[in-house]
């Protein structure tokens, strides 16, 4: 890292002067952002993140110090760009500022090794894979029980999100090409994801099923590998763009109509990888084409007409909005659709629908104190409605919450319960 | 900068953790809604309870600094903007709503809490507060004291100050008092009233018990789309002239229109002239009948589509509309500016036509939504910075402020005068007025600490303008509306 002398952001995709000027200094942001709801104070609201951006585009304050440390502890849930009637593209803000951060300010060693791992681990089935065994021998163990003793708050926070896996799951693999039941609706590609497809392969697997018995082909390329959503959403612009070609090219050369997803942070990340890659003369048409057919799995079963006979799952299901789902896809009402399409199943919505639940891509990691809280508060307003299930579009929220439910409310992936319907048999 | 010394002091009134001094923290404090006028603290405090708001003033008043009360800064008149050298006293870790009494209708909140939180709270009940300004889900209870604010609804309702039944106040010197009572009808001087729309400048409201009403029996909106703007003011005339009180009556123009439909989709009509909002609640019979009323007197002038809500859902998607359509004239034009003025309401349609002519002698676009009801107008004249058009987008909007005073009717109508307006206020009143207003506001504070500088005309404030000049859209309103 080469040493800065002047403030402010350097000359490479800096926040634009453009939309940092959409921003009315209106407030109707506010309530609707966890930090401020936990804080209350100005500089950790969207309008002053904003504000501080704009501050620093000018020249007038530094990078380091305050002005990172309340970028950093944004979630990126983009509850605020739902909120404002302005229209504020404050994800391309925060997504120009990251990389900022992470190539002019100095990380303390300790903060700069465990992103880095994180970085090390995730984006790689393989070695989550082995991290999984290590977790399963952890848990087996009761080495967790000493851990919460022993280890500093962020690893704790680490350790504390592993799920219990089953060995099998974690090494399994979805077949490659799935036929339809009866004649082919549409052809679609399905992302596996890396930490979906170690552990919540039963999550890939009902998929498969769901959109066969819909009428899909459904093609899952072995050879891909991590979307580089993580990296998007913390700023690691090299890590994201490696990533985001290497899923384009294993995609774009299958003869299918959608790419489809059933992890909401993947989703959000590859919608846009048009923007991403703008600028980049080989790759810029290639992510445009790429990115309008992705899908997450619940829009895309929303758009087919309903064909697989449903039978009824007697449940109240309490439907949480992933943020990269509902805030980042705009993708709300068709979950719901789709689980309205199931006999029996009462779907509810939560008090603070809105809020983020903590998880929010490695916030729940890095930044422990304000992500426990958010998780505690989340499981309130679950439990507020008491509800039979709790179903969510994405793995980071299930792990987040799942640990503030303690084990009280069972969770599902939407397509589980649909898969279920679909196969008359009870939930898992 | 201030010394240690009142760092140390404000500390341990609010505890070191609720004090804020990094230079680059306390900037996002520096400016309001209106972002034209900015002023860096010294300090931010945010205390957690009132016996530390109480505190954190005694601090400031034993070291004679200044302080300035900040509710969720939506103000659109520079009234939360800091003192130089002084202390911003934020009130949002505040916001519980401590009591909700659904048998005598009121609830105690304190004065962080959203304004929508309170009828959130009172909901169950099937109790709501009334008054409902267009920032509702955003400013505080206590902002709304401080302005006296008013929204849609405060035709049939009244504002703020109808609703408040009584409030813990901190005043300047840190003594904590209890104004108003549980009855609307108190002995002696209504200082309760005097506390409201004083913008801040008499003390800091705690806790405020406020009355809750009963939601309506029947609630009937619809959305009337006219061939002209004229033609919406007449109908708006002639409602009250039919005697009916409608709960509330907004005016769109096409302008407003396009900007709100972009942002929230509620189903306007994007090529149409002209819309009315209106709204009638009661008794099922009463609303009935008016609302016959109402759609004679809209097909009477030319009314081109008539949409009646269906349901809750819809009412709502309407008013979302139009209660984001103000932030959403952002999505149409670069940069704008904001009025805020009253005319008599027999004079809108003429005001409107006078408007419309004045904008394209200028050659700028200006959009209008507002309060049709009681005549408040926010016109909006929207302009492109770059394209230097900035003066005479200044020039317009004060000739409309202008306008609605040479029409009998006043500077603000519900925005406040705060630092914005404070140097037009000798246009309003005569010098005893105001003099006697400044013995008011040193009765209670004798040492002019607390939001200095705001409402009433200083030499220092109207000889110099504060802060940094900065292109921004909301910013040039401050600029122009100094007549
Ligand atoms: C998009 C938009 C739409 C708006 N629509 C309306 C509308 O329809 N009607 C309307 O009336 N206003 C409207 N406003 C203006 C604004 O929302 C109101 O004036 C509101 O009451 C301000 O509340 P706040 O909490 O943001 O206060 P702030 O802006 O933080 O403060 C406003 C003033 O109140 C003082 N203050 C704040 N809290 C306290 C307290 N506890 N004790 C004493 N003084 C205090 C401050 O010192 C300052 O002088 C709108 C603003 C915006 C941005
Ligand atoms: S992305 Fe979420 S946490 Fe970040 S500013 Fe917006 S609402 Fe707040
Ligand atoms: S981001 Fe939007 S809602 Fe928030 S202050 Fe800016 S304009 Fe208002």
């Amino acid at each position: 890292m080469t040493e800065r002398t002047e403030p402010g952001f350097d000359a490479l995709h800096p926040p634009s002067r453009e939309l940092l000027d959409d921003c009315v200094h209106c407030g109707f942001c506010l309530p609707t952002c966890p930090t401020y709801q936990l804080w209350g104070e100005e500089m950790d609201s969207p309008r002053g993140r904003i504000y501080l951006m704009d501050l620093a585009e000018r020249g007038e304050i530094e990078l380091q110090g305050a002005f990172t440390e309340h970028i950093d502890a944004c979630l990126g849930c983009m509850a605020c760009v739902t909120a404002c009637p302005s229209g504020v593209q404050y994800n391309r803000l925060l997504e120009a500022t990251r990389p900022q951060i992470e190539r002019n300010v100095e990380r303390s060693r300790s903060d700069r090794l465990f992103r880095s791992g994180i970085f090390a681990l995730f984006p790689y089935r393989r070695r989550l894979r082995a991290a999984a065994i290590f977790g399963l021998a952890y848990q087996k163990l009761r080495l967790n029980r000493l851990a919460e003793r022993v280890l500093p708050p962020r690893l704790r926070a680490t350790q504390a999100l592993m799920p219990p896996v089953k060995l099998r799951n974690a090494f399994a693999s979805l077949p490659r090409r799935v036929k339809p039941d009866g004649p082919v609706q549409r052809r679609v590609a399905m992302l596996s994801g890396c930490v979906q497809d170690v552990f919540f392969h039963e999550v890939n697997v009902a998929t498969q099923r769901v959109l066969a018995a819909e009428g899909c082909e459904v093609l899952t390329p072995r050879d891909q590998g991590c979307c580089g959503a993580l990296g998007l959403h913390a700023g690691r612009e090299d890590h994201a763009t490696k990533h985001a070609k290497r899923t384009i090219e294993t995609f774009e050369k299958l003869p299918v109509d959608n790419i489809v997803v059933n992890v909401a942070g993947c989703g959000s990340s590859m919608k846009e990888y048009a923007d991403l890659l703008a600028d980049d003369p080989e790759w810029a048409e290639r992510a445009k084409a790429f990115s309008a057919k992705v899908r997450d799995v619940t829009e895309l079963l929303a758009e087919l007409e309903p064909r697989a006979k449903r039978h009824p799952v007697k449940a109240k299901a309490a439907y949480h909005d992933a943020c990269h789902l509902g805030h980042a896809q705009g993708v709300r009402a068709q979950p719901r659709a789709v689980l309205r399409t199931i006999p029996g199943l009462d779907v509810v919505d939560l008090p603070e629908a809105e809020l983020c639940c903590g998880s929010a891509g490695i916030y729940n990691m890095v930044q422990p104190e304000p992500a426990a809280e958010l998780g505690e508060r989340k499981a309130s307003n679950i439990r507020a409605v008491n509800p039979d299930l709790l179903v969510t579009a994405n793995p980071g929220c299930l792990l987040q919450i799942g640990r503030y439910l303690d084990g009280d409310i069972p969770m599902f992936h939407p397509v589980q319960v649909l898969d279920a319907s679909l196969r008359g048999r009870p939930l898992p | 900068m201030l010394n240690a010394a009142v760092r140390d002091a404000l500390a341990s009134a609010v505890g070191a953790r609720n004090v804020l001094s990094d230079p680059v923290q306390l900037r996002s404090y520096e400016c309001d809604g209106l972002t034209g006028f900015r002023q860096v603290p010294a300090f931010v405090v945010l205390p957690l309870d009132t016996e530390s708001v109480a505190a954190a003033v005694r601090v400031c008043h034993e070291h004679g600094v200044p302080f300035v009360a900040r509710g969720a800064g939506t103000g659109l008149s520079g009234g939360a903007m800091p003192v130089a050298d002084g202390v911003v006293i934020s009130l949002q870790r505040l916001r519980r709503v401590l009591e909700v009494d659904a048998v005598d209708r009121r609830a105690v909140v304190q004065p962080g809490v959203t304004n929508l939180d309170i009828t959130k709270a009172a909901a169950p009940q099937g109790l709501y507060y009334a008054p409902d300004p267009s920032s509702q889900q955003v400013c505080t209870i206590g902002g709304n004291v401080a302005e006296n604010s008013g929204g849609a609804h405060c035709l049939k309702y009244g504002f703020t100050t109808n609703h408040v039944l009584s409030m813990t106040a901190v005043l300047p010197d840190g003594e904590v008092v209890t104004l108003g009572g549980d009855t609307g009808d108190q002995l002696g001087p209504d200082l309760r009233g005097v506390f409201i729309g004083s913008e801040g400048t008499l003390g800091i409201v705690c806790e405020i018990t406020v009355r809750l009403l009963r939601v309506p029996e029947t609630v009937r909106t619809l959305l009337a789309d006219f061939p002209s703007v004229r033609a919406a003011g007449e109908v708006v005339s002639d409602i009250v002239a039919a005697g009916i009180v409608p709960a509330a009556v907004e005016m769109m123009d096409n302008l407003a229109i396009q900007a709100a439909e972009k942002a929230v989709g509620a189903g306007y009509t994007l090529d149409t002239p002209a819309a009315l909002v209106v709204e009638l609640d009661g008794p099922a019979a009463e609303c009935g009948s008016q609302f016959e009323q109402v759609k004679a007197i809209c097909d009477r002038h030319g009314c081109t589509r008539l949409h009646i809500a269906g349901d809750a859902g819809e009412r709502a998607k309407i008013w979302m509309g139009r209660k984001a359509a103000f932030a959403a004239v952002g999505r149409i034009s670069p940069d704008y500016i904001v009025q805020d003025g009253v005319v008599p309401r027999t004079r809108l349609a003429e005001v409107l036509g006078r408007i419309e002519e004045m904008g394209q002698a200028a050659g700028l676009r200006v959009a209008n939504v507002f309060h049709a009801g009681d005549g408040n107008l926010h016109p909006l004249v929207l302009f492109d910075e770059d394209a230097g058009e900035l003066e005479r987008a200044e020039e317009l909007s004060k000739g409309i402020a202008e306008l609605c005073v040479e029409l009998g009717g006043s500077l603000s109508g519900e925005h406040g005068i705060g630092t914005d307006k404070a140097c037009s206020m000798p246009r309003m009143f005569g010098v005893d007025d105001l003099a006697t207003m400044d013995r008011v506001r040193s009765a209670f504070d004798p040492g002019k600490l607390c939001n200095p500088g705001k409402l009433l005309p200083t030499p220092r404030l109207c000889g110099e303008r504060p802060g940094r000049y900065r292109p921004h859209p909301l910013e040039e309103a401050g600029v122009i509306e100094r007549l």
